[in-house]
């Protein structure tokens, strides 16, 4: 099945980050596709490059640099949503992009299932 | 024909679901911009008002005193993005003390279980 996923709130505030990658490393171990993953809303926070959470906790921002880069997904932070909370182009964490709302969009229609965290 | 046939069957059923009040958080100006844009997208759309979502629609919001930007408007061009389906869940709006008079735009009222069944029909519920 091909799922798309959307998040909607900030890492670490909320379980939303969490639960989504959960989630979608389960649906690939199923062998499901991940057509994209849409950070909207606070959710745009999940892909700023700045950010060191402590060492012993989980680090939700490299998470996505791991979907990212090294199982391809594409992953996609709200231009407008990012721009409202100071993230811009080379501010954001490997493996993600910065795109328009349209992205939300197509994803919803191009999936199976949409799923949304927050 | 064939090509009108085409295109159709690439039209999606999408619902927004608003489930919370218009300025406490950014959720239900983000989701409008969301139908704004699948708007364009010419997807089959119905947006459903639940819970305090059902205040977004409240006619003669001032948001001046908070310092916030209204949206309230935005409601009044949705129809010229093609979206009518508009529907609100009977209990939440009476729960709050609204009748369909309080809003600023048309809307169908609707039972929770035609909504239900409604939610069924969709291609992707959007939840804001």
């Amino acid at each position: 099945m091909k799922f798309a996923v959307q998040v909607l709130e900030a890492p670490y505030n909320n379980q939303a980050s969490d639960t989504a990658y959960h989630f979608i490393k389960a649906a690939l171990e199923k062998g499901h596709t991940i057509v994209r993953v849409f950070f909207y809303h606070n959710g745009v926070i999940n892909a700023i490059n700045s950010a060191e959470p402590p060492n012993d906790d989980r680090n939700i921002y490299k998470r996505w640099t791991e979907l990212g880069k090294e199982k391809g997904i594409d992953i996609v932070a709200c231009i407008a949503a990012s721009k409202r909370r100071g993230i811009k182009e080379g501010q954001i964490v490997e493996g993600t992009r910065i795109s328009g709302l349209g992205q939300l969009a197509d994803m919803t229609i191009e999936a199976d299932r949409l799923i949304t965290f927050g | 024909m064939d090509e009108e046939m085409e295109v159709n069957q690439n039209v999606k059923k999408v619902m927004f679901v608003m489930r919370k009040a218009p300025h406490g958080s950014i959720y239900s100006y983000e989701g409008l911009e969301t139908v704004l844009i699948t708007a364009a997208y010419e997807q089959d759309m119905t947006m459903v008002f639940v819970g305090d979502g059902v205040f977004a629609l409240v006619k003669g919001q001032d948001t001046t005193e908070i310092g916030i930007k209204g949206f309230i408007k935005t409601y009044g061009a949705l129809e010229h993005y093609d979206v009518e389906k508009i529907y609100v869940d009977r209990v939440s709006m009476e729960e709050r003390g609204l009748t369909v008079d309080d809003f600023a735009i048309d809307v169908e009222v609707k039972e929770a279980e035609e909504i239900a069944a409604l939610m069924e029909e969709q291609h992707a519920t959007i939840p804001y």
